[in-house]
Order: structure tokens, then sequence, then C-alpha cells
């Protein structure tokens, strides 16, 4: 059975109707991606799942149980770490406090550390700068930091958003190789991503967002090869 | 080059513009005449006289520190310049007021001002006064700034002292005169109005020279301390802090009646401060309408208190009120907590606001007459007992305030570095992001409503013990603005910043008997420069003084380079 499962579920901005019945699969151990355009509802699908948002229908389960009414930080506990679009991180912390706060619901010292250990050695460059300030890190850096942050959360299934915004090439390279590190290490990831080219490479499974709809689903590859994807998002002819 | 000191100049007489219109303001205001019987050195300068005199000499001294020269023959110019404008712009007031009705608009435009203005030397011989006298005082003013820094901050150091011994002649020969051996001291300095003239230049070299003597030493003093072993080191900080202790004990003996009574209000302020510190400076929610939690404090200890409601009294202990006045207190800040939780900003500064007003309305209700007193309010309250004593004076209150400003404190500043502190923390600054790190908005956001409402309950309850009485009135929205204002003056979020705030904002207005009539003038002054040149507070934060730096660097000056700012934890090289 799969690990995350959303089920039709229809989440609402007041009247703007923003995602109309997305359902979607995400087993242990896989990347699966979700690409789509500007506007396309994929921030909408994480805070939906993350509980920021309530889905008006559908269900959402982790594991089997219910999670879709659940408050944000219990949907954290139960396994399912975020890093926002955006990197939002705590500017006026240093890295290390940021990374701490990652494990504010967490209460095994020894398991935090372990986990902090884990995310210095995947960024040396949060290594080196433990004691800077958040708001003063590059824009690569933050999103180290972002991503470092979401894993001190110890997540089962860990949602990315858009990791690669706004980075230059080496960056989202070095970026998507740890993602891709991550995972070979055992963490399941959901990748919201634009850079759909670079997103299908990792992924073993994708998922296409348009307008608050899934309107094709297949493994990485087959995506990959499809018409639509290589028009709209690969940007060929 | 040239150019550079053209701006300069420029600079200057910019500078100078602003200083003139608030020296106009000033003595529009009615200031100089409120100000002008009472002399700082006998027979030599008046406090009106003197608060023209610093304005002038603070900005060309403004305008000389802004340059970008550093030449002394520029400096001079410039703040010679900058003092002749400051005084052009009375000079022009001074004759606009000959020639037109100003009073008509100005209540405090009359000839007298005038003639306080040109010290009576009419207008043509006072035109040519004011303006020497602008650029003499603008050249002094470049001359302070052009001495080496730890002379500068020497002179500095008297000049103020000066100023403070004169400004506060009562209060400091009044406590002095509670001990014999001082009376020829008071009697040396002062005159019948003022300092006189030997114990001013007294104070002035005096204090220049410890200053002096103590700038080339401090240092070498706080290197012999580093020096010390860890076990010396700790004994020392220990002494200090037991000294420290002993002194704010000591303090209402020395002070005697009047001061204490300060003191007490400097406290109640404190705890209000500390409380509404908890909310707005740790986490970041706006509350105009704090004055609330105030009022329901001092309200339950009258109505269980008081014999006056016409019904049975409930206790006649007050100690036995207080919980319940914290209680309701707490339990108000949650129910207030509950519909406010979504709302962030501005929605939840005026949703306070209205609840603070609310509480006062219903108090003073003809409606709640029968149980809270109406407009009459709540007379004879209890007055607290410890053992046989009965607290019932200032400076005996004076110790209830001590009392409830150290455990506030201690109980602040442990929870400012708890688990619960990072969650405000993390909260103020992105909420969603809090959430997303498994932190329970609802809760945290109530924790801090209820927190800050308790110290509101307790500093409530003292302060109607105290009066011995309470009305509505007493419970009006600017008590909330002067709290909140204190914490910004302070530095929000930083605890010595709201003992310093308290000090300045409550304390300072109350030495001044010539002060009360602008006091409000005194806070919005303060606050709006306070808001453009150290938008931080006196006392900042480590945090919040980089959140601004922050943010500053994102308005787009210098980016973080090399030399960005770092957080180290203690203990960390
Ligand atoms: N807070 C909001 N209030 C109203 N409408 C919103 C809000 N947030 C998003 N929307 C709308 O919902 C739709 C989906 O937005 P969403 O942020 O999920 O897009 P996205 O796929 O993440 O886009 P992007 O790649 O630009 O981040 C958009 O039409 C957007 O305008
Ligand atoms: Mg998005």
């Amino acid at each position: 059975m799969a690990m995350l499962q959303v089920n039709d579920i229809h989440s609402y901005y007041g009247h703007i109707h923003a995602l109309k019945g997305i359902s979607l699969t995400v087993d242990k151990g896989e990347i699966v991606t979700l690409i789509g355009a500007n506007g396309a509802g994929k921030t909408t699908t994480l805070k939906t799942i993350s509980g920021t948002m309530h889905p008006r229908h559908g269900a959402i389960t982790l594991d089997g149980e219910h999670i879709e009414g659940l408050p944000p930080h219990a949907i954290v506990m139960r396994g399912i770490g975020q890093s926002p679009e955006g990197r939002k991180i705590f500017g006026a912390l240093t890295v290390q406090e940021n990374l701490e706060m990652g494990a504010y619901a967490r209460t095994d010292k020894p398991a935090i550390a372990r986990d902090l250990d884990f995310v210095f050695t995947l960024f040396p460059r949060l290594a080196e700068r433990k004691f800077q300030l958040g708001g003063t890190l590059s824009g690569g850096e933050q999103q180290m930091l972002a991503m470092g942050r979401a894993l001190m959360t110890h997540p089962r299934v860990l949602m990315l958003d858009e990791p690669s915004m706004g980075l230059a090439p080496v960056l989202v390279e070095a970026i998507f190789e740890t993602i891709q590190k991550l995972n070979q290490e055992g963490t399941t990831i959901l990748l919201i991503e634009q850079n759909a080219a670079k997103a299908l490479q990792v992924a073993k499974r994708g998922y296409v967002i348009e307008t608050g709809q899934i309107v094709l689903q297949d493994t990485a590859e087959n995506l990959r090869k499809s018409e639509l994807v290589r028009k709209a998002y690969l940007g060929e002819m | 080059m040239k150019a550079t000191s053209n701006a300069d100049l420029w600079l200057a007489v910019k500078i100078g513009l602003i200083g003139g219109i608030v020296v106009v303001a000033i003595a529009l205001e009615g200031m100089i005449q409120a100000f002008s019987p009472r002399d700082i050195v006998g027979g030599v300068i008046t406090m009106g006289q003197t608060l023209l005199l610093v304005t002038l000499l603070a900005t060309a001294y403004i305008a000389v520190s802004r340059g970008e020269s550093h030449q002394p023959m520029r400096a001079l110019v410039n703040g010679a310049a900058a003092g002749v404008v400051v005084n052009c712009l009375l000079v022009v007031l001074i004759w606009l007021g000959a020639f037109l009705p100003l009073g008509a608009m100005f209540l405090n435009a009359t000839p007298q001002l005038y003639d306080l203005l040109t010290l009576g030397l009419g207008p043509l011989t006072g035109t040519l006064f004011l303006l020497i006298a602008g650029l003499v005082v603008g050249a002094i003013a470049a001359l302070i700034y052009l001495l080496p820094p730890q002379v500068r901050r020497a002179v500095l150091i008297a000049l103020t002292t000066v100023l403070l011994m004169g400004v506060l002649q009562d209060l400091v020969t009044v406590t002095l005169s509670n001990f014999d051996a001082f009376t020829p001291i008071t009697k040396f300095l002062y005159a019948q109005n003022g300092l006189s003239i030997a114990g001013a230049l007294t104070i002035l070299i005096a204090v220049g020279v410890a200053s002096y003597l103590w700038s080339q030493k401090s240092a070498q003093v706080q290197a012999r301390i580093d020096r010390l072993p860890p076990t010396r080191q700790r004994a020392l900080r220990w002494t200090s802090i037991l000294i420290s202790i002993a002194i704010l004990l000591l303090l209402p003996k020395i002070l005697g009646l009047y001061l204490s009574e300060v003191l007490d209000n400097v406290g109640l302020y404190l705890l209000m401060g500390l409380g509404l510190n908890i909310v707005v400076g740790f986490a970041g929610l706006l509350d105009l309408g704090y004055v609330a939690f105030f009022a329901i404090g001092a309200y339950t200890v009258g109505v269980l208190t008081s014999p006056e409601l016409g019904r049975a009294i409930i206790t006649d202990s007050w100690w036995l009120a207080l919980p319940f006045a914290v209680i309701v207190a707490v339990l108000a800040g949650v129910l207030l907590g509950i519909p406010v939780l979504r709302m962030r900003g501005d929605y939840l500064a005026i949703v306070t606001l209205g609840f603070g007003e609310i509480i006062r309305i219903l108090v003073g209700s003809d409606f709640l007459r029968h149980w809270l007193g109406g407009s009459q309010g709540v007379l004879l309250i209890a007055k607290p007992e410890v053992g046989p004593i009965k607290i019932i004076n200032p400076p005996e209150f004076y110790y209830l305030f001590l009392g409830g400003c150290l455990l506030v404190i201690f109980i602040s500043m442990r929870v400012k570095n708890s688990r619960l502190g990072r969650a405000w923390m993390a909260m103020r600054e992105d909420e969603d992001v809090a959430q997303a790190m498994g932190i329970e908005l609802v809760a945290t956001k109530l924790m801090a409503f209820g927190l800050g409402a308790s110290f509101g309950g307790l500093s409530g309850a003292i302060f109607a013990s105290k009066l011995g009485s309470v009305y509505p009135h007493s419970f009006n929205f600017l008590v909330s603005v002067n709290v909140l204002s204190l914490i910004i003056i302070g530095g929000m979020g930083s605890i010595p910043g709201v003992i310093v705030g308290a000090l300045a904002l409550v304390g300072l207005p109350e030495l001044l008997r010539e002060f009360a009539e602008f006091r409000y003038l005194f806070y919005g002054a303060a606050l709006v420069v306070m808001m453009l040149t150290r938008p931080e507070g006196l006392v900042p934060e480590a945090r919040r003084r980089i959140e601004l730096e922050e943010f500053r660097e994102e308005g787009g000056e210098s980016p973080p380079g090399a030399d960005a700012p770092v957080l180290k934890p203690a203990g960390q090289p």
C-alpha cells in the first residue's frame, strides 16, 4: 500500500476552487515529482497535505491513517516534513538554531544530535556556517538550510517545494544530487518542481498538474517521452 | 574635494533648518515660558535658555558629525552655519511676531516670549545677539566634535551632569537634607535658584576629570578582571549582584517619600511593560488593549476586598485576593486570545484596542454598578499585610513592587530561553514556517496572551491596593500607549530594555515638575526620534537588532559580506 495517499482532494481559497480533485500516491522509498506551470496548484497541494489548508472534499492518508483534518503540527509529528516555497528560513536565527528549530517537536536528544550531524555531512557548507545568521546566507545556502531544517523534523515523507527556484545551474545540479543522495539513504520524497527536466531525471514517477487537476501521470521515463511534457515543460519543439 | 565641502555645508544648513523648526516649535509650545522661572546656574542661565542652548548645540553637533570631510576648518564653518541657521529661524519668529498678530493662532506667541528669546535686548540688538550666539555656539559644538574621543566623552558627560544637577535641584536638595552630613555640600553646590556658579564649575571639573581618568583606566581594570581565575570572577560577579540588591533594598530609605512614589510608578509600569513585552516583544502579537488586564487585576482585588459595594466582603486579605486577580486576568487573556487566533498585525491591534475599551466601559457602566461600582469606582480596598506590618505608604509599597518586578523579570528570563520562548520567536518571524516545524500555534499564542495578562493582573492588584480605590477612568487607552511606548523606546523583546524604558518614560518626567504639561509631547518626540535614529531601542535585544539590520539591508544598502553579523552561543570562541 502507498505510504502517502491523496485521494480526490478539493481545496478552496474563499470562492476560488484551487484544487479540483487531486489524487496522487507516494510509495515508501520513492521520489515522486509534481510538475506544473505557475499557478497550477502545486503549492496548494503541498499546503493541503501539510495541514495549513484543509480540503473541502477528499481524503489524505499516511500509512492508512487519515490526516486530512489534523492541524499542521500533528501532521509534522506523524512524519511529513516540508521545505516551503521561497526558502522561508528564520533570518535572525543562526544556521544551527534554524536546524534546531526543525527538531522543535522532537524530544529524543541523541537522535536529534545524529540528525544534525547528518545534515552537516550532507551540506558541508552549512557546517562551515553554523553560527552565521540565516538571513545573511546566499540563496543557495538558504535553500540547503531550508532542506536541512525539514530533515531535522525526521520526516518519513519529505516534501520539497521548488528547491531549485532562483538558483544558478551549478547549484541546481548540486541540489538535485543531494535529493538523489537523500533518497538513496532511504528518505521518501515528494518533489514539487517547475524544472521538469531535472525533476524527471531524479524521480521515479511523476504527475503533471494543470489548473488544479492532474492531467497526466506515469513513470518519469514515459513522461519525458510524452508529447505534452516535451512541448509544455521541456521546451522542445 | 570641493564638491564634498559644498555638500557638507548644504547638509549643515538643512540640519540647521530642522533644528530651527524644532526650536520655534519649542518656543510656540510654551516651554520656554514654563521653564524660565527656574535657573540651572543661579543668575547665569535659566532652564528655558538651557533648553534652547542644548537644542542649538545638538543641532550643530549633528550637522558637523554628519559631514563627509574631516578638516577642522570645515567642521567649524559647518557648525557655525548650522548654529546661525537655527537662530535665524528664531529671529524670523521674533520679527514676524513684531508685525503680525501671531498670538491669535499661537497662544504662547506673546511679547513676553520674544523678550525671553532676546534676553530683553529688544528686536534689533536681540537679532544681532541671537545670530552671534548661533555662530559661537555652533562653533563650540564643532570644537567639541573635534576633541579627541575620550576628552569629548568626558566633556559631554560633565555638561550633562551639571544640567541634571541643576534641573533636579529640588530632588537633590530634599534627598540630601535627610542626611545632616551633606548640608555643607548642598549649601556649596546650590544657590537659591539653581546651582551656584562655584558649584557648577566644581561639578563640571570634577566629573569631567573623573570620567576622563575612568576612560583611561577602565580598559586596564577590565583586563585585570578578565585575568582573574574563574572562581574569583564568579565571586566578583556575586558581590556586585549582592551590592545591587542591597542598594535596591535601601533605596526608599535614601530617596525619601517623593522619590519612592516615583519609583512605585516606575515599578507599576515595569510590571506592565514586562507583561506586554511577552505578548509584543517575544511573541510578536501587537496588543493595544493591554490596560484591560491591568483593570481586571485591579477590579478583582477591589471587588473581593472592598466592603463598599453594599454587601458582605468576601475577604479582607489582599494576599488572598491576589491569586484571583492573576487568574481572572489570565482567563481574560486566553478569552481574548481565542477570537484573535487567526488575526495578524493591524487587525489584531484593532481588536485588542477594542477589547481594552470594552473593559473600561464595562467597569464604568451603570448596568454593572451594583457589582463594580460604576463611575464611582470601588473604595476601601484592602492593604497587604506582611506579618504584623501593614503596607500603606509609598516606601513600603516599593518593596512590594520590587518583589513583583524581580519575580516577573525572573520568569521572563526563564521563559525567553525555554522551548516556549523559541516557539514564540519562530512564530514572530513566520507563523507558517513555525507550523511546518511542528509548533502548535494555538497553544503557543494563548500562552503568550495568558502569561502577558498575568503580569498585568499582578500590577493591577498592587495598584488597586496602593490607591485603596479604583475608578474606571484610571484605565484608559493612554495606559496601553504608555506601556507600548516604553517597550519600543527600551527595545522590543529586551528585558533590560523594558527596565530602561520604564525609567526613561515614567521615571524621568516625574522628576521634572515643569515637564508634566509636556509629557506627551516628550513621548511623541522621543518615539519619532527613536524610530528615525535607533529603531531597535535603547537597549536592544541582539536578535531584534539583527532583524532590523537585515531589513535595512534589504532596503538596498551594503550587501551582507564577510563581516556579516554572527551570533555565537556563549562559550564558543
Ligand atoms: N492565498 C491565496 N489566496 C487566493 N488565491 C490563491 C492563494 N494562494 C494561491 N492562490 C491561487 O491558487 C492557484 C494555485 O496557486 P499555487 O500557489 O498552488 O500555484 P503553484 O502551482 O504553486 O504556482 P508556482 O509555481 O508559481 O508556485 C493560483 O491560481 C493562485 O492564484
Ligand atoms: Mg508554488
